[in-house]
């Protein structure tokens, strides 16, 4: 009897034993693949900066594309790039606001916000390229503004508005009502509430959402080549109305030629590509940082 | 609404709002618009090419006589990649998002989380370079045969690129569960194992599956990746080591071509991002309707 018992005791702690080595592997495991996954962004970041920091200089930044590597630059890009991305602000961000504000603020409970709620929800899972195609149809062709920067900021911001709506929807949901509630009982209207109150409250949350969404228009790269962004393009553009090229389009021109040096000029256009984004970010949480002081 | 007597102000108020609902109203017409132009440039290829012919032919070859518009060789090829790209996203970025909801310490967090941002703000062209300068001659010097676009290298480069959202959107659903639920299972005697594999997964499993819809959707409408790393071979084979072309990459193949507007083969591209459309966005409302429907809720 003692004998039996001791057994299936002694067995008892060998599952046991089992059982928690499972766990400890388990864990193990997890803890793994996720630094593993973490290590492939150093791994990119090395593969860039390895290739391209050599061909990265002033005259880089100074010159237009070449058929010849030493010769070849990115000032068109770039150019094309900061015209893009300012005129992207321009038409998105008080759309976007705005239409998160009349949600959020005059829409009510109603079926039109239901609708609007939910077609939001789906156009910000629509593929770039789709947007693309419809830029090309509407403004390149339809409105006749052909292959210029206007088309590619239309198309671009009509790309990036749901991601400003939600992040604006969410950040104007977090001010408590009784902040609106305080201004219209001071006798406020509901336009003078939201704008001296429930903007300037939401605004680090806005802000984070639109830098996300400019980010995006500015990495994107399918919606411009589907409106015929040139990719040759040896002048700076003086317009809206002038054509264009932008720094993913150069990256993906140089990407795709055979040619070792101009693999590396592409790695010296990303860096350039990353150097922009990262200052947006920056440049987002310095001012979201202040504005969080002030409010306090 | 306050009681407003001022005649000037409640005019001015109703001008705002009016505005305000005007612009919300614009992506509403832009979803009508994209189902509009799509409609009508596909209405106008299928009255050319039959659409039994466009869904189900195995041969694609829209630029050359004599040509034929079966869609299925662009469809698998598309397949391919997402297939390839989901067996890295999903077993990665579930383990991932259980490690940081359910193992990570605060600071482990603070490394893992914006990295996982800054994985996900890296333009799509960036990988597509990572793909031909990286993962390409990593796996020639693997596969001694693999042509230099393949499958195989873009579904990598595409799955690393959903990961962070695989990652991040799990995570958001394994730290919604209740903690109470994890003590209990504790409580019982379950190691940590046990209680993520069989209460806090299954907890949390309407959010998880919704993640791997959205990220395939994404793996499916993605273009650059594809475009650099895969090729413009629209092929049937079931190979990762060959070249391959799904609907995306045809799509760029046809704009950056010289094909006339108004022909057939430029109608191709309505027809073919027709279908991208409706595919991702039955994805995504499946995702939606998981999340909604599926949702457990803890008080």
């Amino acid at each position: 009897m003692t004998a039996s018992l001791t057994r299936s005791t002694a067995k008892q702690a060998h599952h046991m034993r089992r059982r928690h080595a499972k766990a400890r592997v388990f864990a193990k495991f997890c803890g793994l693949v996720t630094w593993l996954g973490t290590a492939l962004l150093l791994v990119l970041l090395w593969q860039i900066f390895s290739d391209g920091l050599r061909w990265l200089d002033i005259d880089f930044l100074r010159s237009f594309p070449s058929r010849f590597p030493e010769r070849a630059g990115i000032l068109s890009a770039l150019a094309g790039t900061l015209w893009l991305i300012s005129l992207v602000a321009i038409i998105s961000i008080p759309v976007g606001v705005a239409t998160a504000i009349y949600i959020e603020e005059f829409g009510g409970k109603g079926k039109l916000v239901k609708i609007i709620d939910i077609n939001i929800s789906n156009l910000a899972g629509v593929p770039s390229i789709v947007y693309g195609i419809i830029g090309l149809t509407l403004f390149v062709r339809g409105l006749q503004l052909e292959r210029s920067l206007i088309s590619g900021a239309l198309t671009m911001s009509l790309l990036i508005l749901p991601v400003i709506i939600i992040a604006s929807r969410e950040a104007i949901r977090t001010v408590p009502d009784s902040i609106r509630h305080a201004a219209i009982a001071l006798g406020g209207t509901q336009w003078q509430t939201v704008w001296s109150h429930v903007l300037p409250a939401s605004f680090p949350g806005i802000l984070t959402g639109v830098i996300l969404g400019l980010s995006r228009a500015i990495g994107e790269t399918a919606p411009l080549i589907m409106i015929g962004a040139l990719t040759y393009v040896a002048f700076v553009p003086e317009g809206p109305m002038d054509s264009f090229t932008a720094l993913p389009i150069q990256i993906f021109n140089w990407v795709s030629r055979p040619q070792e040096e101009f693999h590396e000029l592409a790695a010296a256009a990303i860096i350039v590509l990353l150097v922009v984004l990262l200052s947006m970010n920056s440049l987002a949480i310095f001012i979201r940082h202040k504005m969080e002081k002030k409010l306090q | 609404m306050p009681d407003i007597t001022n005649g000037q102000v409640r005019w001015h108020e109703s001008l705002i709002q009016g505005s305000l609902g005007f612009c919300a109203l614009i992506s509403i017409v832009t979803t009508a618009t994209i189902i509009f132009i799509l409609t009508r440039e596909s209405v106008g290829f299928f009255q050319v090419i039959p659409v039994k012919d466009f869904l189900f032919g195995t041969s694609w070859v829209p630029m050359f006589e004599p040509s034929s518009f079966g869609v299925l060789p662009l469809l698998w090829g598309t397949l391919v990649i997402t297939i390839g790209a989901a067996l890295i996203c999903i077993p990665i970025g579930l383990a991932s998002a259980i490690y940081l909801s359910e193992y990570a310490s605060a600071k482990q967090r603070s490394i893992i989380k914006p990295v996982l941002e800054l994985l996900a703000g890296i333009p799509t062209v960036v990988y597509g370079y990572f793909a031909l300068t990286f993962v390409t001659p990593a796996l020639q010097y693997l596969f001694p045969g693999i042509q230099v676009f393949n499958a195989l290298s873009g579904s990598i480069v595409v799955g690393i690129m959903v990961l962070p959202m695989v990652a991040t959107l799990s995570d958001n659903a394994l730290r919604a569960v209740p903690d109470s639920l994890r003590q209990g299972a504790y409580a019982l005697g379950a190691t940590s194992y046990e209680v993520t594999t069989q209460v806090v997964v299954p907890a949390g499993l309407s959010g998880i599956i919704a993640s791997f819809l959205l990220a395939i959707s994404r793996a499916i409408g993605e273009t650059m990746a594809v475009t650099l790393a895969a090729g413009a071979t629209p092929n049937l084979s079931f190979t990762f080591l060959e070249s391959i072309q799904t609907m995306t990459a045809y799509i760029v193949q046809v704009s950056m071509g010289d094909t006339p507007a108004g022909g057939v083969a430029y109608q191709t591209m309505f027809a073919v991002a027709g279908l991208l459309f409706v595919i991702t966005l039955f994805l995504n409302v499946i995702a939606t309707f998981i999340l909604k429907r599926y949702r457990e809720v803890y008080q």
